[in-house]
């Protein structure tokens, strides 16, 4: 009987053991993917691969109410406002290579190490024992334990937090809060400005009458020119065809050849 | 067997890594993630040490960190977004009405 639990406990800790490595190694390294990644939106999911470990570390040391709520408010809700918000900003947005301040990445990587050698000295100088036996409060009656503390010895702070949380939600409208400058185009307005504008018919959509309908295929206008109008703007931009067959003179005649790499129908290049 | 130290030691490199990060990184996006990274990591410091002294004191300043950082995300996002909006740029090196 005791063996077997001596067992038991043996074995929570190798798991426990190999759990927090395995957490730490992914943790660690997607932080440093994180700082390292050019692009914003890697950098939000390589950090919510580090607050999901973080999650898993504090129910391993008995912390469930908050492995819970650094799920629901970090992952669920800050991850996605910073997503929300890259979405407003620009998805594309990477930052530039060119240092404006000399020398700013070496200064920045020894400050970094030297940060890391001090505070490696502070924690190794202090006496970090091991675990004083937790209780129930680490465990089944986690909840319990932080809702007394919460109530009773941090009132005031808990009251204060919900202050904070007024002012911040007052703050974060007021300042993405944006007046109108002109006046609001009413129905009348935008049809006459439709009317006067030269094209009261909406433009031609994209593949008509072409080899294929891809979104980036100029559709065929009768003469068999390309429709330059019909394929965005902003795909033309993007993807090479696109961009060549909207770059290109307008309306590649028929009998021209294609540019290379150009997935076909520059033109009238049906074999007849 | 996994002691408080060894989930210290972590909270100090992840500590690191994010302050690295908001020295070295330029987009205002990225810093602000920077920072909610050194956040976590001073979180996950408190929890250690609630586990170490046995009582639920350090959980619940984690607790408040968490709310305190919830809202200095909100703010910090609107600012953003404003910023954008007139001067169409998420980089640090554009706000720079208040140099010199």
């Amino acid at each position: 009987m005791t063996h077997s639990v001596v067992l038991a406990e043996g074995a929570a800790a190798a798991t426990q053991t190999v759990a927090f490595w395995v957490l730490a190694i992914a943790s660690v390294g997607a932080a440093l993917a994180m700082v390292l990644a050019r692009k914003a939106v890697h950098c939000a999911v390589l950090l919510a691969v580090v607050m999901l470990a973080l999650a898993v570390l504090y129910a391993m040391q008995g912390a469930p109410f908050l492995a819970f709520v650094q799920v629901i408010v970090y992952t669920g809700a800050v991850l996605m406002l910073f997503l929300f918000v890259l979405m407003i900003v620009g998805v594309s947005s990477t930052d530039s290579i060119t240092e404006t301040i000399k020398g700013q990445r070496l200064w920045a990587g020894l400050a970094g190490i030297g940060l890391l050698v001090l505070l490696s000295l502070i924690v190794g100088q202090a006496v970090i024992g091991p675990a004083a036996p937790g209780g129930p409060n680490f465990g089944a009656t986690n909840v319990n334990g932080l809702a007394t503390l919460i109530f009773t010895t941090y009132v005031f702070p808990f009251e204060v937090t919900s202050a904070l949380l007024i002012t911040a939600a007052l703050g974060a409208m007021v300042l993405a809060h944006r007046e109108r400058i002109s006046p609001k185009p009413t129905q009348r307005d935008l049809s006459i400005r439709r009317m006067t504008g030269g094209r009261p018919a909406p433009l031609p959509g994209p593949g008509t009458y072409a080899r294929h309908n891809a979104v980036d295929m100029p559709a065929r206008l009768p003469d068999g020119t390309a429709a330059r109008q019909s394929v965005s703007a902003i795909l033309g931009v993007r993807t090479e065809s696109g961009a060549a067959a909207i770059s290109g003179p307008a309306g590649a005649g028929p009998g021209e050849e294609p540019p290379a790499g150009h997935r076909g129908d520059a033109g009238g290049q049906e074999e007849q | 067997m996994i002691s408080p130290a060894h989930y210290v030691a972590l909270a100090v490199i992840l500590f690191v890594i994010g302050g690295v990060g908001v020295l070295v990184r330029r987009n205002a996006m990225v810093i602000f993630m920077c920072v909610e990274l050194m956040l976590n990591a001073v979180n996950l410091a408190f929890v250690a040490f609630s586990r170490l002294h046995g009582n639920l004191d350090g959980q619940v300043i984690a607790f408040f960190v968490m709310v305190v950082a919830a809202s200095e995300v909100v703010v910090g996002l609107a600012i953003l977004t404003s910023i954008y909006r007139t001067r169409k740029s998420a980089s640090v090196d554009d706000a720079n009405l208040l140099k010199y």
